[in-house]
């Protein structure tokens, strides 16, 4: 069960021609590909289009009307290779991916089939999660795209020119035998926005038919000589027919022709942050009318030199904005100026950040200092952000103590599983010693930051234990330690990292994190899954496949709570002399989706007058004496801090807050790691049976009796 | 060129937020709102998938539709932006008071355009939160930039408010935005975009009222210019209301007793210490309040006669006080640390402290129970071997600490810990039997041994007042180091040791309070005692102990 559902939303998909829908990005995406006829789809969730498959994976009644295939993928990889089903057959089908690491998984695939081409058009829509709020390595898929041959659409940040793009795309790809890849930015498949349907087109042809009808064409498949030929049909028929279809389809865009002598030249993806660059200059206003001419690049890749040359040739200066580095289009174009000896001076990485996102910051300023060169009479506007810092007007002037606002990263959420396991590693190395942490993609990938403190690598989905391949000596009086979720353990962590730590006799003790759900991406089912799926098959248990391929010594914990437990078998686990990887298997399920299945339960049978029990933590002010060693071995965001009560003592103490679900991991911490007495539960029991009234008035009235003394000895010297 | 239009520009509305907190839904309420009046909107956020409590950014664009023909040469709709530019954002909403200052500080909230909405509320930072002792950012430092840094500021606490209306804080925040009346759209509106979204309608109505009328009250305003460092900070009576009823609350109780400690001390204890309270009189004025804490503490925890002693171990620092008529830190910190040395954390003192009545019924109130309603209260206890015998009188407890077989047995009944049910008829008993156990404290070991270390402690003071006032308050002040159950007791006490035999080497050299308070920080710094190591190498200290 997905994090969020849109079963609301999909209705929206069914809509037809000139219904405006106001929906997210990906949404429109969905629609977009329903009304491109589309036979296939596939994908593996990953930030920023998880949503993407999750609605793909809610849509399932419209998209079996329509005889669309849809699956989720095992992987990225996985996700290339179906679109095979495009090479010999003229299906149209679509793949969705997180990039650039989705694309690094999927590019074994993908250059197999850039290599033999497709007939039927073949789409691969990319998250790219580049700048602020990204949680991977900020790379481009732009050399992707050139490595392989693949088209790079880049579209404006608007739904009407997404969906457009996604319908030209297909075309493209089509008339080009080449697949294409879709970049939209991590804001654009946030961004709300409004387009007007089309109807849905059911496939001309379906999956059913393909296979009923199979072909093969010996020239297509990636084999010496094909291989070869491939090479060259790629320069000699591909790039000119794409070329041919950019420049006739206009699917690049030109302002403002005439307007002056000079130009900027701009990825689609950043034409709204430089239109509003211009707007604060007073070059343009907010439906575009620009004085200065733009040539827009919906298609980054290829770069059509008769475009740019077209647009050059009467101007004095060009400026280019090309986010990320390397600056793979300023190369290609001051090539193509030059080679056309064109005159124009070309700008950009000289006036605008080499690395990093291009927000409305970096535009504006880079936009100002290309036109305050070359026209500056057309600067209208003069934004506060150009204002040096110690100007009082910047926005930038400090205005607040640097040290009053602390970082916030993202952390384990209130009652994680997950937090029981690092509190009780960090717990066990008291015991044992530090030892070197192999760490993996996933949420457990927060147990680098504080208050864990754990884990030096990580290598990749499904890495974790791979990443730590090479420290396994024989000599070593310590083993390392890997960590793995149940989602990088079913991509690839199965065979890269288990298969591999078993074939080379490695050491090492692998800690696979198996909380049902592929949790970082938004909690989707997968194989080990303990939720019955309709359509999916689940229950498939990673010991199981861990004990196939060949270990010996494994355990499942099945509740990750019990820290003490936990912590002496990781003691266990990194002191046994049995040779060959240990694999502890840490089973609890993601709380985010276990409130969300439970919640509704437990409220329903409230309604309905049936005995339940609300358990929540809590701290006792008077006996915490705030040191706050508990929150240092948890870091549950509940667990947090309230002016001391106690008029003697300074430092704040603990407190619990109401947003604790009852998890119980502070109180296991409190008793593994000999914590404070001050950790208590509250139980309260909701529709109280008879027998839990009868029971309640005994134990008060036998606590009536014992406290009077005490309470008679402390009014002697106390004041009420 | 020159017959262009002057075109409306977007309203723009930035929301920092932390994941998980329902800044999404604020925004797609905004947008409602605006689509239904008829405006381009757009809204956009890089808000990860499921990771919670990250600061998050939300962004929303709105623009009216023209009433006049579109102009001529630009496109059919709007071109909105996706990144909120710093300097031209008109509305920030912060859901907490951080945020607020992390909106000020990336410059999207500015005194010439914005109006910032924030919660006043703390959702402290992790780095504030693990901190030994005090990390808490100031909170009058937040709300001092959110006055200097925005156009205007409203300001409540808006989780308090949705916490009243059993909703969330992303409706009580909305209800501010329609308070604010920054947007030009009417109530009703902004309320049917609430009943659009068709979940948990009523109490986000309600929270939303509760929201639109703060937003019409003043914000409010920082209490008191406060002092760098960590220490305690002194009550200073200021005309300015603080921001948190618990600290005005605080505040005026320390007042009430301030008076009171100087007319009338008897009334500030229990009738049996009357007589004792009459000794305060001879204390400085400012340390009388924290000294009759102290005697009502150290007669609960044992008897009288340990007030008495309490109160000659004040006295007796007391007298060497140099600053009697203004903060007389010396001797309100000695009344302070000796109490809490004094009624140090035993078995005893836990069990007293767990069957306490007001403790169960602070509890049945925060759990928010109704009158009769069967609640439980489960204890996590993980007594140590060492607390145990301790406790035990020494002739007992010494062998038993020595013993293998008794070692063993509390091992086992203990290693994973005991859970007790404090309103259950056994473990009420268990632990009242536990703190019956008083009368028989002084005979324990433990209590021996803290008795001596407490005199040592106060000769280094009064040894050290006499001829270096600072540095005795430094030395007073260090016992802070001590703290917590288990090892980080255990920790804190190494810690105090090495400070303390610093505090002997130092004593002669100018800057030697400056070193020990350096020093004390330092022992609060991490877990290890890698800081204070380094800082008392640093010191010139060396020859006293390492951590």
């Amino acid at each position: 069960m997905a994090e969020r559902s849109f079963a609301t939303e999909v209705r929206q998909l069914r809509h037809g021609a000139g219904t405006t829908l106001h929906v997210e990005g990906i949404l429109a995406v969905t629609k977009a590909l329903l009304q491109s006829g589309v036979a296939y789809v596939g994908g593996y969730q990953g930030a920023p289009i998880s949503h993407l498959m999750d609605v793909l994976g809610d849509a399932h009644d419209i998209l079996d009307e329509l005889d669309v295939y849809f699956e989720n993928s095992a992987s990225e990889a996985t996700a290339a290779a179906m679109l095979g089903a495009s090479v010999h057959y003229p299906l149209r089908g679509a793949v969705t991916f997180k990039s650039t690491v989705g694309l690094n998984v999927a590019s074994d695939a993908l250059a197999n089939l850039a290599s033999g081409g497709v007939t039927g058009g073949a789409l691969v829509i990319l998250g790219e999660d580049y700048g602020e709020g990204s949680s991977i390595m900020q790379e481009r898929s732009h050399a992707f795209a050139m490595k392989s041959q693949m088209w790079l659409l880049d579209p404006r940040p608007n739904l009407t020119a997404i969906v457009e793009a996604v319908e030209s795309g297909f075309e493209l790809s089509e008339v080009s035998n080449t697949p294409v890849l879709l970049q939209l930015r991590l804001r654009s498949c946030h961004l709300h926005g409004a387009f007007v349907a089309k109807d849905n087109v059911r496939p001309p042809m379906t999956v059913t038919d393909a296979i009923e009808n199979p072909r093969r064409e010996l020239d297509r498949i990636v084999l010496p000589p094909a291989s070869f030929r491939h090479e060259r049909e790629k320069i000699d028929q591909r790039l000119p027919a794409a070329l041919d279809f950019i420049r006739e389809r206009g699917l690049n865009e030109v302002f403002g022709a005439g307007e002056a002598d000079i130009g900027i030249i701009v990825q689609g993806g950043l034409y709204n942050t430089l239109n509003r660059a211009l707007e604060l200059l007073g070059c343009s206003d907010p439906y575009g009318r620009t004085r200065i001419p733009l040539y827009v690049m919906n298609v980054t890749y290829p770069v059509v030199d008769t475009e740019i040359v077209e647009f050059c040739a009467d101007k004095r200066a060009v400026l280019l904005l090309e986010e990320g580095q390397p600056d793979y289009i300023e190369q290609n174009l001051n090539t193509i100026l030059r080679r056309a000896e064109v005159a124009a001076a070309l700008h950009g990485k000289d006036l605008l950040p080499m690395a990093g996102e291009y927000t409305a910051s970096a535009v504006t300023r880079g936009v100002h200092a290309f036109l305050s060169r070359y026209l500056p009479e057309v600067l209208a506007g003069e934004p506060a952000l150009l204002l040096p810092e110690s100007d009082p007007r910047s926005p930038f002037a400090e205005r607040v103590d640097p040290q009053a606002v602390q970082a916030r990263p993202p952390g384990l959420c209130t009652g994680c599983p997950e937090r029981p396991i690092f509190s009780a590693l960090k717990l066990a190395e008291r015991e044992t010693g530090a030892h070197h942490i192999s760490a993996d993609i996933g949420c457990h990938l927060f147990s680098i930051n504080e208050p864990f403190n754990l884990g030096a690598t990580t290598m990749g989905y499904g890495l974790g234990s791979a990443g730590a391949a090479a420290l396994n000596s024989k000599d070593a009086d310590r083993r390392t330690i890997a960590i793995m979720g149940d989602g990088g353990f079913w991509h690839n962590g199965l065979t890269s990292g288990v298969g591999n730590a078993v074939f080379n006799d490695n050491d090492q003790l692998l800690v696979v994190v198996d909380n049902a759900y592929s949790a970082a991406t938004g909690g989707q089912d997968l194989l080990s899954s303990a939720a019955d799926h309709p359509r999916r098959s689940t229950g498939h248990a990673i010991e199981k496949a861990v004990r196939g391929i060949g270990v010996k010594w494994t355990r499942t914990v099945t509740d990750t709570y019990r820290v003490g437990e936990l912590r002496d078998l990781f003691v266990r686990a990194l002191t046994t002399k049995e040779p060959g990887p240990k694999v502890i298997v840490a089973q609890s399920e993601c709380q985010l989706n276990r409130q969300r299945r439970e919640r509704p339960r437990t409220n329903k049978a409230i309604k309905e007058g049936k005995r339940v029990v609300r358990e929540r933590f809590g701290v006792d002010a008077e006996t915490c004496t705030g040191d706050h060693a508990c929150i240092r071995i948890s870091g549950c965001p509940s667990l947090t801090l309230a002016a001391n009560p106690d008029p003697m003592r300074t430092d704040p103490v603990a407190t619990v807050t109401d947003t604790c679900v009852g998890c119980g991991v502070c109180g296991a911490n409190a008793h593994a790691a000999s914590l404070c007495p001050s950790f208590h539960r509250t139980d309260v029991v909701v529709n109280p049976t008879l027998r839990d009234r009868v029971l309640a008035r005994i134990r008060t009235a036998w606590i009536a009796v014992l406290s009077a003394p005490v309470e008679r000895r402390a009014a002697k010297y106390e004041v009420a | 060129m020159s017959n262009r239009q002057p075109t409306p520009r977007p309203i723009t509305i930035a929301i920092l937020a932390m994941g998980g907190e329902g800044g999404g839904v604020l925004a797609d309420w905004i947008v409602a709102v605006a689509e239904t009046a008829g405006y381009t909107a757009q809204s956009t956020s890089v808000a990860g998938v499921a990771q919670r409590t990250g600061a998050t950014v939300y962004y929303v664009e709105l623009f009216p539709t023209p009433t006049t023909d579109l102009p001529e040469g630009g496109r059919a709709e709007p071109i909105l932006a996706l990144f909120p530019t710093p300097g031209e954002v008109d509305i920030v909403i912060a859901s907490e008071l951080m945020e607020a200052g992390r909106a000020i500080q990336r410059g999207f909230c500015t005194p010439d355009r914005t109006a910032l909405i924030a919660s006043t509320h703390r959702v402290y930072a992790i780095t504030e939160r693990i901190a030994m002792g005090d990390g808490r950012v100031d909170g009058d430092l937040l709300l001092d930039a959110a006055h200097r840094g925005a156009r205007r500021f409203v300001g409540a606490d808006f989780l308090e408010l949705a916490g009243q209306a059993g909703s969330v804080i992303s409706a009580s925040l909305f209800g501010a935005l329609a308070g604010t009346g920054e947007l030009p759209f009417d109530r009703e509106r902004f309320e049917d975009a609430v009943r659009a979204s068709g979940k948990g309608v009523e109490s986000s109505l309600a929270a939303f009222a509760l929201g639109y009328d703060a937003a019409r009250q003043p914000p409010p305003r920082p209490a008191r210019p406060r002092t760098a460092g960590g220490g305690p900070v002194a009550v200073t009576i200021g005309s300015r209301p603080p921001e948190d009823p618990a600290v005005v609350a605080a505040t005026a109780e320390e007042r009430r007793r301030r008076a009171l400690a100087d007319t009338d001390p008897g009334r500030l204890v229990g009738p049996a210490l009357r007589d004792r309270a009459a000794r305060v009189a001879d204390f400085p004025e400012a340390a009388r309040s924290m000294a009759l804490h102290g005697c009502e503490r150290t007669a609960v925890y044992q008897n009288p006669s340990y007030t008495d002693r309490y109160l000659d171990r004040v006295a007796r620092v007391g007298a060497l006080e140099r600053d009697p008529r203004g903060e007389a830190r010396l001797t309100a910190e000695t009344a302070r640390h000796t109490a809490l040395w004094m009624c140090y954390q035993d078995t005893i003192q836990v069990g007293l402290q767990k069957i306490r009545r007001r403790r169960i019924e602070d509890i049945r109130e925060r759990a928010r129970t109704e009158p009769g309603q069967p609640m439980q209260v489960r204890e996590y206890l993980h007594p140590q071997l060492e607390e145990i015998t301790d406790t035990l009188p020494a002739r007992l407890g010494g062998p038993l600490s020595r013993s293998a077989l008794f070692g063993r047995l509390v091992a086992r009944l203990t290693r994973n810990g005991m859970v007790v049910n404090t309103t259950g008829v056994v473990g009420y008993t268990m632990l009242w039997t536990m703190a019956a156990m008083r009368p028989l404290r002084p005979r324990s070991g433990r209590y021996g041994r803290e008795q001596v270390a407490i005199d040592a402690w106060l000769d280094l003071v009064v040894e050290t007042a006499a001829s270096d006032y600072a540095l005795a308050c430094e030395i007073v002040e260090c016992r802070r180091v001590v703290k917590g159950y288990g090892d980080t007791y255990r920790h804190g006490s190494e810690s105090f040791a090495v400070l303390l035999d610093a505090a002997r080497e130092l004593r002669g050299r100018d800057d030697a309070a400056t070193v020990l308070a350096g020093l004390t920080s330092a022992a609060l710094a991490d877990e290890d005692g890698t800081a204070l190591r380094a800082a008392v190498a640093a010191s010139g200290t060396e020859s006293a102990r390492t951590a």
